[in-house]
């Protein structure tokens, strides 16, 4: 008979004792794989006063709860942590282990991949289990997807991002088993969290933003690239970016959306001078109208838009931006 | 003396690296011939080595692992002003994904010897997994920050830093010797200048393959990759595009009245 199949493993992170949703959201997605593997679902998660919450685990579909519950775990501490995963999951034999691709989450995975001498994936958008029994992990690249697969160690581990899979049903009914985790004794640490700093994000949220005006090369320069924002601006919109616009300093790292970014899934989608590489715009999920001004005519970017306008956005944009406004004042005014 | 070690890739050149692409037919990769370029970040990573050079005593070594051709991005790290370069290259090392690529950069490391200070760029742009720097931390059995976007305190036996995180930053104290890997945000890389690439001209790189790194071959490259690619697939779009077209006046009408139309406006 077959050796029964380690567990489906997600390390989930909190912040202020709040579950992050991509955690939950990766619990949604280990329990379809556990079902293919006829395995369990297991969370692994680290904090201060999280025993009132776990209960969200459970009703998101984990089997089990490895619970670390204590003052000097309620930030990130990464050797800490490290020790403590790395133990358990040499102790429990994980078959799979999801981890978010957060601040956190790409510290954490590779300090852990790298211990347990496993491999690892970055920025997957798909996860399924083929017919090998092995995790397939799919990421776009080179126009295209390619799946990666850890064909012998164990266990296969994988990052990803926050609404890449969606947020499972909740059932408040189910239960399960809370295994609480011993804390190792203060290992005189090389490394130490003093202090985590977090600010009100300026604009809106691009996560969860109706409206998404994103941003690329095609800017040209700073002008170019103020012209973009004031479009998002008249709009209300969340303004997004493509990697050279975040690369040439326009805008930061937190505006890029794609596999390495944030996922978006607007109403509206309005993409302006980039060209429609697959890593940026397979962070655009579900959106209702996709919209894209680009001066190359063969742009990859018309074959995945509903309605395309080829033209310089420098000169377009402008135009666009004072005929919304008086579509606007219109509408006050009816 | 802090003794820095620098961490550069060669990825192909982000403008033209669009070129490589899944030939839908064989599902192979298009052999498109784009040159090899200093990642982005790496040059991050070089102006933090060169700015601790300019207030501390220290001393900079490049270190990379590549074809023999990413001779030259090291090549340009020593005109930049780093003291002596390192190139690891040799058949065996293809292929490797980040776990062999971090064990690899680590036996070099070890070879090199002592170091205080080890730091990478924070991604490279044709990888960019983020992964190298911690997992080569692991594989040396030393801290490391990631994401470091200011330098608070330095040049003591502890380093006080800030990291960029969602919203904000977390201010971390870590004890050298110590791996960084470093954002865009920390600094703005200087340019090459004509004396020190004149300087550059007397420094020598030393390249080591398979032997003289004294490793296994099934440790490195390919082999030694707990990874690996399984399949290449193209992706049928979902839309196409209607173009609007006519002058600029009418394409900005039309386009308002479809999106007040769809109601998304
Ligand atoms: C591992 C990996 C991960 C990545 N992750 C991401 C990610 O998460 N997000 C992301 O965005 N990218 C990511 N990238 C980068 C991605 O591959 C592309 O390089 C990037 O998305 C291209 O951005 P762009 O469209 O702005 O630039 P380009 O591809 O250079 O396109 C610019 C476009 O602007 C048009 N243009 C030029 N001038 C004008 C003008 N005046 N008016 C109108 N149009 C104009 C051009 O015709 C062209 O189509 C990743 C790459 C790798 C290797
Ligand atoms: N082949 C390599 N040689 C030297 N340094 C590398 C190599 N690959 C990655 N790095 C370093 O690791 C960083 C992160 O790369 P990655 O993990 O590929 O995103 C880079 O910015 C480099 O500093």
């Amino acid at each position: 008979m077959n050796k029964q199949c380690g567990s489906v493993w997600v390390v989930a992170e909190q912040i202020d004792c709040r579950i992050l949703p991509v955690s939950l959201q990766l619990i949604g997605q280990a329990r379809k794989l556990a079902k293919e593997l006829n395995t369990s679902v297991e969370t692994v998660i680290l904090g201060d006063q999280m025993d009132k919450r776990v209960q969200e685990f459970f009703a998101a579909g984990a089997d089990r709860i490895y619970l670390g519950n204590a003052p000097e775990l309620a930030i990130y501490q990464p050797e800490m942590y490290t020790e403590m995963i790395v133990k358990l999951a040499k102790e429990h034999q994980p078959e799979i282990m999801l981890i978010g691709s957060t601040s956190m989450g790409t510290e954490l995975a590779p300090l852990v991949a790298a211990r347990l001498g496993t491999g690892l994936t970055a920025h997957c958008i798909d996860l399924i289990i083929d017919d090998n029994k092995i995790l397939e992990q799919r990421i776009p690249a080179y126009g295209g997807l390619i799946s990666i697969i850890c064909p012998e160690k164990r266990p296969q581990m994988a990052t990803i991002a926050s609404g890449v899979f969606p947020h499972p049903e909740l059932d408040e009914s189910r239960t399960g088993e809370i295994i609480h985790l011993e804390i190792p004794n203060e290992i005189s640490p090389r490394v130490q969290t003093l202090e985590i700093v977090r600010e009100e994000p300026e604009g809106i949220p691009l996560e969860s933003a109706p409206i998404v005006v994103a941003g690329g090369a095609g800017a040209g320069d700073i002008e170019g690239w103020r012209i973009i924002a004031g479009l998002s601006e008249i709009l209300n919109a969340a303004l997004g970016s493509t990697r050279p616009a975040v690369d040439e300093g326009w805008t930061e790292l937190e505006t890029m959306i794609g596999q390495s970014g944030k996922m978006v899934s607007p109403e509206l989608y309005i993409g302006v001078g980039l060209s429609g590489e697959l890593q940026h715009m397979v962070g655009i999920v579900g959106a209702k109208v996709m919209v894209a001004i680009n001066n190359d005519a063969n742009a990859p970017v018309f074959e995945q838009v509903d309605y395309g306008i080829v033209d310089d956005c420098r000169e377009f944009v402008p135009m666009l931006i004072e005929k919304i406004k008086e579509y606007q004042e219109r509408k006050i005014t009816c | 003396m802090l003794k820095i070690i620098v961490c550069v890739k060669a990825v192909p050149d982000p403008k033209e690296a669009h070129k490589i692409k899944i030939d839908p037919a064989t599902k192979t990769l298009t052999r498109a011939d784009v040159p090899l370029v200093l990642n982005l970040l790496d040059k991050n990573a070089m102006e933090l080595a060169l700015l601790l050079k300019e207030q501390l005593d220290a001393h900079i070594t490049v270190l990379s692992m590549g074809p023999p051709v990413a001779g030259n991005i090291v090549k340009e790290c020593l005109a930049l002003g780093a003291n002596q370069g390192f190139l690891l290259s040799d058949r065996a090392f293809g292929g490797a994904d980040a776990y062999a690529t971090a064990y690899t950069l680590a036996k070099g490391i070890e070879k090199i010897g002592e170091f205080d200070l080890i730091i990478c760029g924070m991604a490279s742009s044709d990888g960019s997994t983020e992964w190298v720097g911690p997992e080569m931390a692991a594989f040396l059995k030393v801290p490391v920050v990631t994401r470091v976007n200011e330098i608070v305190e330095f040049g003591g036996e502890w380093w006080k830093v800030k990291a960029s995180l969602e919203n904000g930053y977390r201010l971390m104290q870590v004890k050298l010797p110590a791996v960084f890997t470093v954002s865009r945000e920390l600094n703005t890389p200087r340019t090459l200048s004509f004396s020190g690439i004149i300087k550059a001209r007397k420094k020598e790189i030393t390249l080591w393959d398979l032997n003289e790194l004294g490793v296994l071959e099934e440790t490195v490259g390919q082999k030694g990759s707990p990874t690996i690619v399984s399949s290449l697939a193209t992706v049928n779009s979902k839309r196409i595009a209607e173009i609007i077209s006519g002058t600029r006046e009418d394409k900005v009408e039309q386009l308002v009245q479809k999106l007040a139309d769809a109601a998304v406006i």
